[in-house]
C-alpha cells in the first residue's frame, strides 16, 4: 500500500508550474509526516480486521463453493475421492423435491416485499414528509416493529395466526363455525402469512430510509415545479422520484437482500418446512441441524450466493460511483 | 446533514395550504393505518396480561372477566429463567458493540483520512461481506468453529459453543456495516485536521483517539444504538454456533421456550414481550440515534 494523493490530475486551468510545484511539495511533505511507526499502526488497523474478515467471511464463502463439488459429511478430512463434480447440482435440479419450492418461495417473498411492502413504506414516507400534524408520532409507530427481533415478530404474529387460539380465526368466527384456517400449518397459506409478518417490519424500514431521502431533496426543485404549474403527483413522479435514484437503488438492494436472508420467522414457525421451505432453511436443515450433508447443503448455499451477488454487486457499483463522483 | 437541517426551516416557512377536508382525510387515513400497525403488538400485550383460565373460559376474543394482571409475566420470568438469558445477551452484546466500534472506527479512520491505493477495495471487501446472507457461509463456519482449538476463554477448548465465538462472528460481520457508515461520516471531516496533528508531532493512534473519535461522537452514538439492536435481535448465529441451551442469548433461547409454551399463548405472549423490552427501551431512549444510524448508511454524510 503506497501513499499517493488523488490530486494527480488537476484541471487544465490549474496546470501552471506553480500549482504543479505545490502538489509536488504537498506530496513530499505528506510522505514525511508518517513515520515508520505510524505506518505500521495504520497497516495493523486495516490488516488485522481484514485478516479476520477474510478468514471468517470470504474464506468460508470460497469453502462453500469447494464443498459444493463434494459428497463430504464434514467428519474427518476432505479427500480426493470426496469430489463428485456437479452431482450435487444435478440432484438439486433433478430429484430433490424441496429445491424448486424453496427457490419459488424466496421469489414470492421477494415479490411480496418488493411489490407490496416496499411501495407501502414509500407511500407512508411521502405522506409523512408533508406538514402533517403529529408526523413524529406516526413515524414512531410505523417503525416500532423495525426494532423488534424477528423472532419476536414471529411470535407476535403467531398470536394472530394460531389455528384455535389466534385472533384472526376467533375474531371472524372461524373457530365457532369449525372452518378453521390453519394459517401456519396449511402449506397453501403459511408462506403468505409469514411474509405478511415480515412486511409488518419491512414497511417501517423502507419508510425510514425513504423519509431520509425525501428530506435530502433540494426544496427549490419542488418550488420550481410548483411555479411551473405541476400538481403534487406530477412533482413527485417527474421531479422528486428521479432525483432520488440513489436511495431507490439502495431500497431495491435492501429489499432483495432481506428476502434472500429470510430465515428467522420461517424457522420459528416450523423450521422452514411444509410450505415454508426457503434456500436458507434448506442449507441449515441439510447440513447442520438435521443431517450433515455438507456437500449437498453447500450446493444450495452456492445457489443462494450467486443470487445474492446480484444485489451486492449493484450496491457496490452504486457506492463506487458515489465514491468517485 | 447540517446543510439539510439548515435548509429545512425554509420549507416550513411556506407550508402547503391544503383544504381542510383533504387534511382530515389524510389524518384519518394515518390514524387508521397506525391502529392497524399497533394492533398485533397491543393484542400481544392484552394476551400477556390476561390469565390463561379467563381466556379458556371465555374465548380468545372476549373481554376480561377476571381482570388483568402480571401473572403471565412473572411465570415467564421465573419458569423460563429469563434473567439468565438476559445476562447471556449482555455478555455477548456489550463486548460485541464495543469491540466492533473500536475496530470499525480504526478501519474507517485509516481508510478515510489517508489516501491509500486500495482504500475503495478494502471498503468493498468489508461492505460486501456484511451484505452476504449468513447462511451462505454457515456450513464452513460451523466446521471452523468445531475445529478451532481455543485454549483461553473457552470451557471446552473450542470456538464452538462459546460466548467468545458468538461475539467474534458478530464483530466480524457487523464490522463491514459499521466501517461503511463511519468512513462515510469521517470523509466529511477534512484531512487537514489529521495533517496538522501529524505536523504537531502526534502519532496516528493519538490522532484517532483524541482528535477523530471525539468529532465522530454523533455517528458513534448512532452506530452503538444500531449495533446493540442488531446484536440483541440476532437469532441465527447463536442458534447454530452454540449448542448449550442455557448459554444462548435470550432471542435465540426463545425458540427453546416455544415448545413448552406452545399451547399457552398467554405465557408465550408474555415471554416474547419480555424479550422485546430491551429493544423497545433502546428504541424509545435513542430513537433519534437509531434512525440516524439507519439513514447514515443509506445516504451520504
Amino acid at each position: 500500500m503506497a501513499e499517493t494523493t488523488t490530486s494527480s490530475d488537476p484541471a487544465p486551468a490549474e496546470k501552471t508550474a506553480g500549482a504543479a510545484a505545490f502538489v509536488l511539495r504537498r506530496r513530499r511533505r505528506r510522505y514525511s509526516l508518517l513515520n515508520r511507526h505510524d505506518k505500521l499502526i495504520l497497516a495493523l488497523m486495516v490488516g488485522v480486521p481484514l485478516a479476520f474478515d477474510l478468514a471468517l467471511i470470504w474464506g468460508p464463502t470460497l469453502a462453500s463453493v469447494v464443498f459444493s463439488f463434494t459428497n463430504w459429511d464434514g467428519i474427518g478430512a476432505l479427500a480426493a475421492n470426496n469430489f463428485v463434480g456437479l452431482r450435487n447440482y444435478a440432484t438439486l435440479v433433478g430429484s430433490y423435491i424441496f429445491f424448486r419450492p424453496a427457490l419459488v418461495h424466496n421469489l414470492i417473498w421477494l415479490g411480496f416485499l418488493a411489490l407490496v411492502a416496499t411501495p407501502i413504506g414509500m407511500f407512508f414516507a411521502v405522506l409523512l414528509d408533508r406538514e402533517v400534524r403529529g408526523t413524529r408520532i406516526y413515524q414512531s409507530i410505523f417503525y416500532l416493529p423495525v426494532v423488534l427481533p424477528l423472532v419476536v415478530v414471529g411470535f407476535i404474529w403467531e398470536l394472530q395466526y394460531g389455528a384455535t387460539g389466534g385472533f384472526i380465526n376467533n375474531a371472524f368466527g372461524l373457530v365457532k363455525n369449525h372452518h378453521i384456517i390453519d394459517w401456519l400449518g396449511d402449506s397453501s397459506v403459511n408462506l403468505l402469512a409469514a411474509v405478511v409478518a415480515a412486511s409488518w417490519r419491512h414497511v417501517g424500514y423502507v419508510m425510514v430510509l425513504y423519509l431520509a431521502g425525501l428530506k435530502s431533496v433540494d426544496p427549490t426543485l419542488r418550488e420550481a415545479a410548483k411555479v411551473d404549474g405541476a400538481d403534487e403527483r406530477q412533482t413527485f413522479f417527474r421531479v422528486v422520484f428521479p432525483v432520488m435514484a440513489p436511495i431507490n437503488v439502495i431500497i431495491v438492494v435492501i429489499t432483495t437482500i432481506e428476502s434472500l436472508r429470510a430465515f428467522d420467522i420461517a424457522y420459528i414457525i416450523n423450521h422452514g418446512k411444509n410450505g415454508l421451505e426457503l434456500l436458507s432453511t434448506l442449507i441449515v436443515n441439510n447440513s447442520i441441524s438435521e443431517a450433515s450433508l455438507v456437500g449437498f447443503g453447500s450446493a444450495v448455499a452456492v445457489v443462494l450466493l450467486v443470487i445474492s451477488l446480484v444485489p451486492i454487486v449493484t450496491f457496490l457499483v452504486n457506492v463506487n460511483r458515489r465514491e468517485r463522483a | 446533514m447540517a446543510v439539510q437541517a439548515a435548509v429545512r426551516p425554509a420549507v416550513r416557512a411556506v407550508p402547503h395550504r391544503r383544504p381542510a377536508p383533504a387534511r382530515m382525510v389524510l389524518q384519518g387515513f394515518l390514524i387508521a393505518m397506525c391502529a392497524v400497525w399497533l394492533f398485533p403488538l397491543l393484542w400481544a400485550v392484552y394476551e400477556a396480561l390476561r390469565p390463561i383460565g379467563d381466556t379458556t373460559l371465555h374465548g380468545y376474543v372476549s373481554l376480561p372477566h377476571q381482570g388483568l394482571g402480571l401473572g403471565n409475566f412473572s411465570s415467564a420470568w421465573t419458569n423460563a429463567e429469563l434473567p439468565r438469558f438476559y445476562l447471556n445477551t449482555l455478555l455477548v452484546a456489550v463486548p460485541g458493540v464495543l469491540v466492533t466500534l473500536l475496530v470499525a472506527s480504526m478501519l474507517a479512520f485509516a481508510i478515510s483520512q489517508f489516501n491509500w491505493k486500495f482504500n475503495i477495495l478494502v471498503l468493498m471487501i468489508f461492505t460486501a461481506g456484511n451484505l452476504l446472507p449468513p447462511q451462505v457461509i454457515i456450513i464452513p463456519l460451523y466446521w471452523v468453529y468445531l475445529n478451532t482449538p481455543l485454549p483461553v476463554l473457552s470451557d471446552n477448548g473450542l470456538l464452538y459453543d462459546q460466548y467468545v465465538g458468538v461475539i467474534l462472528i458478530h464483530i466480524v460481520f457487523q464490522m463491514g456495516f459499521a466501517t461503511f457508515v463511519l468512513s462515510n461520516y469521517m470523509k466529511t471531516i477534512t484531512k487537514e485536521i489529521t495533517e496538522s496533528a501529524l505536523v504537531d508531532g502526534a502519532n496516528v493512534l493519538r490522532i484517532w483517539w483524541d482528535v477523530i473519535l471525539p468529532l465522530c461522537r454523533p455517528a458513534l452514538a448512532a452506530m452503538a444504538t444500531l449495533l446493540f439492536t442488531f446484536i440483541y435481535n440476532d437469532f441465527f448465529w447463536a442458534l447454530i454456533l452454540m449448542k448449550s441451551g442455557n448459554k444462548r442469548p435470550i432471542v435465540s433461547a426463545l425458540n427453546n421456550l416455544q415448545g413448552e409454551f406452545f399451547i399457552n399463548y398467554n405465557l408465550l405472549a408474555a415471554g416474547a414481550l419480555l424479550a422485546a423490552v430491551p429493544s423497545l427501551l433502546v428504541f424509545i431512549a435513542f430513537q433519534k440515534h437509531f434512525v440516524r444510524g439507519l439513514t447514515l448508511g443509506a445516504t451520504k454524510g
